[in-house]
């Protein structure tokens, strides 16, 4: 079809447009890690006490005794040839170590970004649908709500009453217990290698251990992607298109949902697509509080002890995703609107 | 004498706006028979949409019908529950709407739009649905029928989506179809194919229709049955040649007056006691031979990135005080060329001369600091996006002077401003408000003040009166001829409105996709066009009757 191919050469030229940027974001990284206070050299030293020798001696295995440029032309050609270093923390390359932790966060963050879609778009629904009533204040007092209770305050307070009153929960420390068996990783997305596996029990286990982080995480993007849905449902139902649907007499749902909500839609995927991506990288609270084996708490374990590599290495990652969610959200867009192609 | 398929008795309808509420209707009594087509005009707030959205219980929320009662085929469907609505809708009756783009779904395939209407009221398959939309295609004469099935409303032209929405609106076979202004916002040619199609389709099903416009000629070339309507009331209602010829009530005399037709004079478009005092001009005498004429436009070229041409060799010449229509439709590339003429746009190729220096070469985004800029201006088409919403009416009329006459704020300045609202006859009162707080003539009255506010010599119009009422635009015309004839200034008068052109130009170019079709005298080219798409744009014109008709008594 001509507008999927279309859609596909928008895609590829918006991603080639993007490389510059993510260049840009890899050189700005590693001048911002040179400039930040914290000398790694003494820090992976084998001690407080170690002497300056021992010292130098790790500065020039690190290669940080060599200049700036030449440390940055080293970086890019490793980076280049996909070697992203070697954490000093875990003594493991870098990119294995996010391989490893990627899934985890996806799989959260994931899960979060369609609790909150589910909830959010027939909040917003609802709302636009009748504006200024009860249920339109109600729906702004939860997202008010939402944003406005820090993510690892409304995670203890889950945590409290699910884990701790209620029982519900499993204990919140990491993706599954550490005594159940873990199948083996082929995707490292742990529902999925449960699902591959046959291990339906093992997959109750880790959708259980899922639930409590991932509802804490859609709490805090329900509120813009409801408001979003809210005011462009607003748009939508006010249009003339839809003034037509109901000149001809079509039902409710239809034109709620057929003509109304499939326009509204257009923004909320855009929204969705930088609420995805900004979740990703900023979840490292929820992370923290769930013992969550993701790659914002080990980026941020990294940056704590000086460890230039894996804070670079998580960087390039994030902005590596956020040019696929963008280019994501364009092929979407092109289906979703069969303008945006002419355009 | 059938029973009437419609009956509104004394309706009355209240909208609630921020300004408190608002009577749309008062007191509105109709009858419609069946087969009959009624022309409902007025000019905008007259409430003629009001009418039809309130017998098809479209109001908006803000709108609720406060007395009175609607009868459709005997039954009182005044306060009709959201299902009963539902059956009527599309089953009974249907309405066609203005900007048929907008009114269409722009997501979903016309096929998939008419299939729903039609899926919505009849017990069909998918199947049948689409096969019963394409025979609806057909109906409505749209090219390629099959192909159209699937295309997206962007993908067709306005009329072609107008066509659609009339298919969608006669897919259940309505007894009753109310086409709001369905053909404003067309070209004229297109306005004519539409509605003698829409006018051959409803006489085929017998249908009942009320054709709500605010064109006199329109509602005069299609109905037999025309009623006016003036905020909210019914004023006159009759057969369109009597009601027309001899309008007994003064704001029906006042619309004939003022709507232009092949005859009229910019004179005669506002009644004497209300048109402004006639100021004494001298001709002004011919220039010397081999004075550079004001304008010389040579062989100019404007292309797009993909190579498209949207006007190709366009060349003309005028001199100071005359003033030259640019006529075609949409696409022809009249306002393209008059941008560049008004160097908004740059030419891809060829000169203009303006008193003999060219000033092509200069960038468009240059021009506004060349000494030129001011003795070009330039007449927006729409009064209200034109004007910057946080400027005060005085401050739209001294930015010009600020910026191009070099003025500074003070006595001078403010004298200057009031005297530019004194000469477009805008009340010095008026001055400090802001654009929303006027009406489209007051705003439309600033527009042309800062225009001629450095005593330009050549103004380029833009469409200048199509956002306006008829009534309005008499007096907006009115004024423009006037100033030019006191400034001598000289017009490039830009218009899809032949009518308009003619009274306001001395001569007239036809512009067709990019190209000069002809040009010449104003009176000559229309009373005896050379070219047939010239003649076919002039017999498209709706007319409200015989010449004898156009003045009052």
């Amino acid at each position: 079809m001509g507008t999927i191919s279309a859609t596909l050469i928008r895609a590829g030229r918006r991603f080639l447009s993007s490389l510059p940027a993510l260049f840009g974001v890899l050189v700005f990284t590693f001048l911002l890690m040179r400039v930040l206070p914290g000398d790694p050299a003494v820090f992976f030293a084998s001690g407080p006490s170690a002497g300056k020798e021992e010292i130098e001696i790790v500065r020039k295995q690190l290669g940080l005794d060599r200049s700036l440029p030449e440390q940055l032309g080293i970086y890019l050609y490793d980076v280049g040839r996909g070697n992203l270093g070697r954490s000093m923390m875990t003594g493991q390359p870098v990119a294995r170590d996010l391989r490893q932790r990627l899934p985890a966060s996806l799989e959260l963050t994931l899960t979060a970004l369609v609790i909150a879609l589910i909830a959010a778009v027939p909040l917003g629904v609802l709302a636009a649908l009748r504006p200024n009533s009860l249920i339109d204040h109600g729906v702004r007092l939860f997202c008010s709500l939402g944003v406005c209770v820090p993510t690892f305050v409304s995670g203890l307070l889950l945590i409290y009453v699910f884990y701790y009153l209620l029982g519900l929960a499993p204990d919140p420390t990491g993706r599954i217990d550490i005594f159940a068996s873990v199948p083996p990783a082929r995707t490292g997305f742990l529902m999925v290698d449960f699902l591959l596996a046959g291990d339906f029990e093992g997959w109750w286990a880790a959708a259980r251990q899922l639930m409590l982080p991932a509802l804490t995480m859609a709490l805090f993007v329900i509120a813009p992607l409801a408001r979003i849905t809210r005011a462009s449902m607003l748009v939508s139902l006010g249009s003339d298109f839809v003034r037509t649907a109901r000149s001809i007499g079509l039902s409710r749902w239809q034109i709620v949902v057929t003509y109304a909500l499939r326009n509204a839609m257009l923004p909320v995927i855009t929204i969705a697509g930088i609420v995805f991506s900004t979740m990703l990288g900023a979840n490292v609270l929820v992370e923290k509080v769930f013992s969550w084996p993701g790659v914002a708490s080990y980026a941020l374990d990294a940056l704590l002890v000086s460890d230039y590599a894996p804070v670079q290495g998580f960087v390039l990652l994030m902005a590596s995703i956020f040019v696929v969610v963008n280019l994501l959200v364009d092929v979407l867009y092109g289906i979703a609107d069969p303008r945006a192609t002419v355009a | 004498m059938m029973s009437p398929l419609l009956e509104i008795d004394n309706l009355g309808v209240t909208f609630s706006t921020r300004r408190g509420l608002v009577e749309a209707l008062r007191g509105v009594s109709l009858s419609l028979q069946p087969g009959e087509m009624l022309g409902l005009v007025g000019e905008s707030g007259s409430g003629k949409s009001v009418t039809g959205f309130a017998v098809t219980g479209l109001l908006d929320k803000a709108g609720r019908i406060t007395a009175g009662r609607v009868k459709f085929k005997g039954q009182d469907i005044t306060r009709a529950s959201g299902a009963e609505l539902r059956n009527l809708h599309g089953a009974n009756m249907a309405m066609i709407f203005q900007n048929p783009r907008a009114a269409l779904n722009p997501i979903r395939a016309v096929g998939a739009q008419i299939s729903d209407a039609i899926l919505s009221h009849r017990r069909l398959s998918k199947q049948e649905a689409r096969s019963e939309a394409l025979k609806l295609l057909h109906a409505v004469q749209i090219r390629d029928p099959e192909r159209r099935l699937d295309a997206y409303p962007h993908e067709l032209s306005g009329g072609m989506c107008q066509r659609v929405m009339i298919a969608i609106a006669i897919s259940c076979n309505p007894s009753l179809l109310i086409a709001d202004e369905p053909t404003t916002g067309l070209d004229v040619t297109t306005q004519k194919v539409v509605m003698d199609l829409l006018a051959r389709v409803v006489a085929e099903r017998g249908m009942t229709t009320i054709l709500i416009t605010h064109d006199l000629g329109l509602a005069a070339h299609y109905c037999r049955r025309v009623v006016v309507m003036e905020q909210g009331r019914l004023v006159e209602e009759g057969a369109p040649q009597t009601l027309f010829r001899a309008p007994q009530h003064a704001y029906t005399k006042r619309l004939v007056a003022s709507s232009p037709t092949a005859t009229s004079r910019v004179g005669d478009l506002v009644p004497a006691d209300q048109a402004p005092s006639v100021v004494e001009v001298k001709e002004r005498p011919t220039p010397a031979p081999g004075t550079p004429p004001l304008l010389d436009v040579q062989h100019i070229v404007k292309r797009f990135d993909d190579g498209a041409a949207a006007v190709a060799d366009f060349s003309m010449t005028m001199t100071a005080g005359e003033s030259v229509g640019l006529v075609g439709e949409s696409g022809s590339g009249k306002s393209t060329t008059a941008r560049m003429i008004c160097r908004l746009i740059d030419p891809s190729e060829g000169d203009i001369l303006f008193d003999g220096y060219s000033i092509a070469k200069l960038p468009a985004r240059d021009f506004h600091r060349s000494s030129l800029r001011k003795e070009i201006q330039i007449v927006f088409q729409d009064p209200h996006e034109s004007l910057n919403p946080r400027f005060t009416a005085f401050d739209c009329i001294a930015h010009p002077l600020l910026r191009l006459a070099g003025l500074r704020p003070g006595d001078a300045l403010r004298s200057r401003v009031e005297e530019c609202a004194d000469r477009v006859g805008l009340p010095r009162e008026l001055l400090s408000r802001f654009p929303h707080q006027l009406s489209g003539g007051q705003k439309a009255r600033i527009g042309i003040a800062r225009a001629i506010a450095c005593r330009p010599r050549l103004l380029v119009l833009d469409e200048p009166t199509a956002a306006l009422d008829v009534s309005v635009q008499a007096v907006v015309l009115q004024l423009l001829d006037r100033l030019r004839r006191e400034d001598n200034l000289a017009f490039l008068f830009v218009s899809h409105d032949l009518n308009v052109v003619r009274m306001m130009c001395s001569r007239t170019i036809v512009l067709r996709a990019g190209g000069i079709v002809e040009q010449g005298e104003s009176l000559a080219l229309f009373t005896n066009p050379q070219t047939d798409y010239t003649r076919e744009l002039i017999e498209a014109i709706p007319h409200i009757g015989s010449p004898a008709s156009l003045l009052p008594a």
